[in-house]
């Protein structure tokens, strides 16, 4: 059964979407899809550690057809890293999440909740692991298109989140529409659609402007997808109208998988003496830096915390870009730290509000007025979670900052290593007006009484430790990310 | 509609021949253009006809919406359930030569089985899209018409 | 101006018309069901992309006939195709069904009336 594990990751939370809706019962509902990311994350994390045991990809076949005429999974250590995060992020918000659905979502939408709430899963997990560029696609829509309906189940609470799905859905479709004629110009110059083929046959005939086309193409679409400046305006809405379990979900792994298949297309595909690949660095490096000031900025303005914390989530994916564009294995390595760190960070974030939203309903500066007294380790969370967002040290955040300004300054870039720290002290500012408003004002007379349950901090928690372990015992972190990078950039360094 | 002569005796006439005919595409699809999905909505095509001709209540009676949302999954655990049958018998996931004695047996019977699979979920995601739309109900209307039936079918049962 | 070049290859010049017609209308459009329908044209543009793609000249429809010297245009793209007009068709059904929500809970379809009514409901909210 080990051996196919690259497939049984995907497989089982795809298959316990229909079975979901085939059993038609809330409560088994639940307990099949914790039990399937559960299983999903096992697998997982056992396929990291045989890869980074080993040092030797993981090929696996679908139907017995070899590349190039069959799709083919491949685990190096690149989706090594990336995979147990995702499931892991799964599991742990799927398990926590129960009572924050039961709360915002209609009880008689529960199956069809959990039912997409799989699809999206299996469809992120799906992406990471292929190999098949037009398979990426495949499960990119899956993923999408369940996200897009669990965004709109917030119009429950909010009936804003149906706007906010649609143009989700709109700008969405574009990117990966933009994404698919990129494959095709790239079928029409190579004849195959393998990733690995793809990058043995470009370098020869790739210097056309078919070639150029498809980068411009399949970096926009991905451009899109994660939310960098100036495209990025789907994201908050999407994020703070969706029910709180979803928002914990897709902040934490959503854009993630996207990054990853932005560094695969780019790096691993393309890579880094392909023409136009300079061009495409310089826009992820000023953009990225754009995003991370508006995101900031934007964040410090608001009152409302899911939105804030969206806006954050902007200003992170601008500091991951950022990373991607200074196009060396060190950058690429500080992207991929960043990418688990806040993935960790904002799940952690997210579901702790979540957790307090069950309460107060909606989540602003007003509306938690002295919390810090009433949900003490619900606000500890939130609080960690954003001293880690700042970069403090003992903290994951600090760790991924250390290694973006570290390789910033490899390539004497002066300018954006200042910038990128002035972004994450401004960061402070929106922390510090949380930390306020929680622990430093009283709480009104007729406010709602929160009483902490445990169901409103252990996942946070589970998180939170495990920012404070990467930001504490960094080493096995960076080296999975530097492994991850080499793997990715191949040997044309 | 339903009190226009002509429409009424000519879809009538017709509905048998476009499900024989969604069911003819579905079958060769290893031998002609075909396959799953074009199968699964030409024959969603017949039902679509009849609800339209003869009235959404006369439409729902013949696949009632419930089915219709079992069937979408069940085409699913079909197609993934042949790909974790040919991965338990020996082979990897999708490998459709150890289902059979012979590898060509296999690959048939393989094909067979997804593009059913295939056929049968786009059939009821056709069909239910357009109750969900023609209706103009919304999704919790919808599945309170859902949870009605199981209602008045759990009733029934007790009494 | 040679437009020679262009002429042979008018599959590509009605891709990009059709592309650019679809991108315009979810652009420009405030109407949430045109903007589905310029989604539509913009990805069934990509759909001709492809299968134009795959003709072979002199190439008949890919089917097997025994015959070991016909020459037959590439399935490929028209496999790929249907999964994404699978695709496209499920995103169109999202989308209408979420345009039907908006529609009983908006009472419009245009997206500045929506606008305005959510920052109408935001300064109440607000205020209260």
């Amino acid at each position: 059964m080990l051996a196919h594990a690259p497939i049984l990751q995907i497989i089982i939370p795809l298959l316990a979407a229909p079975l979901i809706v085939l059993l038609r019962q809330r409560d088994l509902a639940w307990i099949v899809a914790v039990a399937a990311t559960a299983l999903s994350f096992l697998f997982s994390a056992r396929l990291f550690l045989q890869v980074a045991a080993t040092g030797e990809p993981i090929i696996y076949e679908i139907g017995a057809w070899p590349a190039p005429i069959g799709i083919i999974y491949v685990i190096d250590s690149a989706n090594a890293l990336v995979m147990p995060l995702i499931a892991g992020i799964a599991f742990i918000v799927t398990l926590v999440g129960r009572g924050m659905i039961e709360a915002e979502v209609d009880a008689r939408d529960h199956t069809l909740f959990f039912s997409a709430w799989m699809l999206t899963i299996a469809g992120m997990l799906g992406q990471v692991a292929t190999n098949d560029a037009f398979n990426i696609f495949v499960f990119l829509e899956i993923s999408s298109l369940s996200a897009y309906a669990l965004v709109a189940m917030g119009a429950g609470r909010d009936a804003r989140a149906l706007p906010a799905a649609f143009n989700y859905l709109i700008l969405g479709t574009i990117g990966a529409t933009f994404y698919v004629i990129g494959i095709g110009l790239l079928y029409m110059l190579t004849g195959t659609l393998n990733i690995g083929d793809l990058a043995a046959r470009l370098p020869e005939i790739g210097d056309t402007h078919t070639g150029f086309a498809a980068l411009a193409f399949i970096a926009l679409g991905l451009f899109l997808k994660i939310a960098l400046f100036p495209l990025h305006f789907w994201l908050t809405p999407a994020y703070s109208f969706a029910p709180s379990a979803v928002s914990a979900l897709m902040a934490a792994t959503a854009t993630k998988v996207s990054v990853y298949v932005l560094i695969r297309l780019l790096f691993g595909v393309f890579g880094l003496n392909f023409s136009g690949m300079d061009e495409v660095g310089t826009l992820l490096l000023w953009l990225g830096v754009a995003g991370a000031f508006a995101g900031t900025l934007a964040a410090i303005w608001e009152t409302d915390l899911k939105r804030l914390f969206a806006q954050s989530s902007i200003a992170q994916l601008g500091y991951m870009a950022i990373g991607m564009g200074l196009m060396s294995s060190a950058g690429l390595a500080a992207t991929f730290i960043h990418l688990v760190n806040h993935a960790l960070m904002k799940g952690a974030i997210f579901l702790a509000l979540g957790g307090l939203a069950m309460h107060v309903g909606r989540v602003t500066m007003s509306s938690i007025a002295g919390v810090g007294r009433q949900a003490p380790l619900t606000v500890a969370a939130l609080l960690f979670g954003g001293l880690a967002l700042i970069g403090v040290p003992l903290t994951a955040g600090f760790i991924s900052k250390l290694y973006l300004i570290r390789a910033q300054l490899d390539q004497q870039l002066y300018v954006i290593a200042l910038l990128t720290v002035i972004s994450s002290v401004l960061a402070l500012v929106y922390v510090w007006k949380i930390i306020e408003a929680a622990y430093m004002q009283d709480r009104p007379k007729d406010a709602v009484v929160i009483r902490e349950t445990p169901a409103m901090w252990v996942g946070a928690w589970i998180l939170v430790i495990a920012t404070i372990y990467f930001g504490v015992q960094a080493e096995s972190l960076v080296d999975a990310a530097f492994r991850a990078a080499e793997t990715m950039l191949g040997d044309a360094q | 509609m339903h009190d226009d002569p002509v429409i009424r005796v000519i879809s009538k006439v017709l509905i048998p021949f476009v499900m024989l005919f969604g069911l003819y595409v579905q079958f060769h699809g290893d031998y002609g253009p075909g396959g799953g999905f074009q199968a699964g909505v030409i024959f969603a095509a017949a039902f679509i006809l009849n609800a339209i001709v003869f009235g959404m209540n006369k439409g729902r009676h013949v696949w009632p919406p419930r089915l219709v949302l079992q069937c979408i999954a069940l085409g699913v655990v079909l197609y993934g359930g042949t790909g974790l049958v040919s991965l338990l018998t020996g082979g990897v996931f999708l490998e459709y030569s150890v289902l059979g004695k012979t590898q060509v047996a296999g690959q048939h019977l393989g094909i067979l089985l997804v593009e059913l699979g295939v056929g049968l979920t786009v059939a009821s995601v056709m069909v239910g899209l357009f109750f969900t739309f023609a209706s103009r109900l919304s999704h919790r209307r919808f599945m309170k018409i859902h949870n009605d039936e199981e209602d008045s079918r759990t009733e029934r049962a007790k009494a | 101006m040679n437009l020679s070049p262009l002429l042979a290859q008018w599959n590509y010049v009605l891709v990009i018309g059709l592309m650019m017609i679809g991108f315009y209308t979810v652009i420009a459009r405030g109407n949430l069901i045109k903007k589905m329908v310029g989604l539509n044209i913009f990805q069934t543009s990509v759909f001709m992309l492809y299968i134009s793609m795959g003709k072979i000249k002199g190439g008949t429809a890919p089917i097997l006939t025994g015959d070991a010297t016909t020459v037959y245009s590439n399935p490929l793209p028209h496999v790929l195709i249907l999964t994404a007009i699978v695709v496209g068709v499920a995103t169109t059904a999202v989308g209408y069904a979420l345009i039907i929500r908006i529609r009983e809970t908006y009472g419009t379809i245009e997206e500045d009336e929506i606008i305005s009514a959510i920052n109408a409901q935001d300064g109440h909210q607000d205020a209260s």
